[in-house]
């Protein structure tokens, strides 16, 4: 019990700060990795 | 000429709220708990099958759903069958968006039904009048004069019940009519942050319960927690199907995903609107509200007043039965089971104004409605709906045969197409990167290879399961495998002991021209879109 309702609500309350406190640039892209010409998808 | 302002969110902290709102439900306080609580299939095994399938299905499947629904914003579209209009680009594109207007709409015709119970029972419990004693038969009573269980027809008129369904109707689409900030997400920012106050002053009431009854030490609240997170064996439980099968439904249906609602309320937002914290926030107030509160309300306290024979029955017996006959037993009892019944409501509205978003969106977009127009051709839709679920109570036949074919079944589905249409239609790496436009934080890199592979087997799995269990009465067993017609199947077609039910065929040929009239508008909305 504990651990699950401990882990819920750690997870929330963080997401929550990180919501409240965040701010970032508008053109932002954050953290993608360069995408190899092999990885790319054929469509 | 005036320029339509179009509708959109006014703060990132609203479209949290709002999906939030739209899966917090009644389910969080009342199925999870008895699923948990489960002899059977319950316990740590239960939860452990849980959290993965949060893991593997529910989270990975909301990010895909958050990203397409912004994807589709981006194109100029805010409904299902548009945005899959947008993403597929072939002419049948349109069409796999139906699933996404139906399973909300079709909801929505019985759900509403159920919020106005809520409301009607907040009423009466602050009223005085659910004090109904301590036998058990006088709530079953009340909660069947309430609803109209015991005959078809038996609400309708100018009495209580049907007063409050018509007032939360109503409620519903002036709500609606406000439009996304206004209505929908003015709503939630007050309606969530509400929910959660309540239900933490009812936390703190039941933990305080102590043992009610000192005759019975043995019905205690502390007992009532052991009893509801009791481990059982673990390991047994992981090897029985029925364990993993409930726990993915579960997590399935409380996330909201596959309903059409997360993708279009994520179509409102701006290009770079982050949708990977958004959605991790939205899923992690989901699941506060379900293990963390209930988890800790409900199942205790019918325990350590009622025993563990109270919590054996389901969801509606759980809320609307016993849980009136618990707080006729406590001090005060009549203001904390209409804190209760009130924090079911704000629940259940928050969730019901969802179910009407995809709606109104593709009406406006797809037949280019202004929003009195789609608000009036919707509330026609629904009215129409909902007056069959009302009528054929007895039973709540009508409302039971609604909730599987398009709950269960049609949600499972959607959600299935979701998951194989952004590895294969959008593509993988290019959904991963579109993702992150805006992105506040980074999705761990192990959740592309789970969305690519592992998703998509678990659910597909989960889907064939559930059918298999609920439509074909698969018994679970691999060895000893047996199929005995399910309920929904005998209903349409009829069996020994157990004939076929009008209502239910009569609503499932309902919901069949339902679902025919809503193809037809998605085909004249196709016309629409290629010629724009």
């Amino acid at each position: 019990m504990l651990i699950s309702v401990g882990a819920v609500t750690t997870l929330f309350v963080w997401c929550l700060v990180k919501v409240l406190t965040g701010k970032k640039n508008p053109d932002h892209l954050a953290h993608v990795e360069p995408i190899e010409a092999k990885d790319i998808d054929r469509r | 000429m005036t320029t339509k302002q179009p509708d959109g969110w006014s703060s990132k902290l609203g479209v949290i709220m709002a999906v939030a709102g739209s899966a917090v439900g009644l389910g969080n306080f009342l199925r999870f708990p008895g699923l948990v609580a489960d002899k059977e299939t319950g316990g740590g095994a239960f939860l452990i099958a849980y959290f993965i399938s949060l893991l593997i299905v529910g989270l990975p499947i909301c990010w895909v759903e958050w990203t397409l629904g912004r994807f589709g914003g981006t194109q100029g579209y805010n409904s299902s069958p548009g945005i899959f209009h947008a993403i597929i680009r072939k002419p049948w594109g349109k069409y796999v968006g139906l699933l996404g207007f139906i399973i909300p709409v079709g909801v929505y015709f019985y759900y509403v039904v159920i919020e106005s119970w809520c409301l009607g029972y907040a009423w009466n419990s602050f009223s005085g009048s659910l004090d109904l004693g301590k036998e058990p038969k006088s709530y079953a009573d009340a909660f069947a004069a309430f609803t109209g269980l015991n005959a078809d027809g038996a609400i309708l008129g100018l009495g209580t019940p049907f007063l409050f369904f018509i007032g939360v109707f109503i409620l519903n689409f002036v709500i609606i009519y406000r439009g996304l900030s206004k209505g929908i997400e003015f709503i939630c920012n007050w309606g969530m942050p509400l929910l959660i106050a309540i239900a933490l002053i009812l936390l703190v009431r039941v933990l305080t319960l102590g043992t009610p009854d000192p005759t019975k030490p043995e019905l205690s609240v502390w007992n009532g927690l052991g009893y509801m997170w009791d481990p059982h064996d673990i390991s047994k439980g992981l090897s029985n199907p029925a364990v993993w099968l409930k726990a993915a439904s579960q997590i399935f249906f409380t996330l909201s995903v596959g309903f059409g609602v997360i993708i279009t309320y994520a179509s409102y937002l701006k290009k770079n609107d982050d949708v990977v914290l958004s959605g991790l926030t939205a899923t992690a107030a989901n699941e506060f509200c379900e293990v963390g509160l209930g988890g800790m309300i409900t199942v205790p306290a019918a325990f350590a007043f009622l025993g563990a024979s109270a919590v054996a029955g389901g969801t509606f017996a759980l809320g609307f039965n016993v849980l009136p006959q618990v707080f006729a037993g406590m001090p005060y009892g009549h203001l904390f089971g209409g804190l209760f019944f009130t924090l079911l409501f704000i629940a259940a509205i928050t969730s019901s104004l969802s179910m009407l978003q995809p709606g109104i969106a593709f009406l406006e977009e797809g037949l280019g409605l202004d929003r009195r127009g789609s608000v009036a051709l919707l509330g026609l839709i629904t009215a129409v709906g909902c007056t069959l679920v009302v009528y054929f109570s007895e039973g709540l036949k009508a409302l039971s045969t609604v909730d599987f074919w398009i709950g269960d079944i049609g949600i499972f589905l959607q959600g299935t197409l979701l998951i194989y249409i952004f590895n294969f239609a959008f593509g993988t790496e290019r959904g991963w990167t579109e993702a992150h436009h805006g992105a506040d934080i980074r999705i761990p890199r192990i959740f592309k290879f789970i969305i690519r592979w592992v998703s998509p087997a678990f659910l597909t799995a989960i889907f064939l399961m559930f059918v298999l269990k609920n439509v074909a009465g698969w018994n679970l067993s691999f060895t000893a495998a047996a199929f005995t017609p399910t309920d929904p199947i005998l209903d349409l077609i009829g069996g020994p002991g157990h004939p076929a039910s009008d209502v239910a065929r009569l609503t499932a040929f309902f919901l069949l021209l339902f679902a025919a009239f809503s193809a037809l508008m998605i085909h004249r909305a196709g016309k629409r879109w290629d010629a724009r």
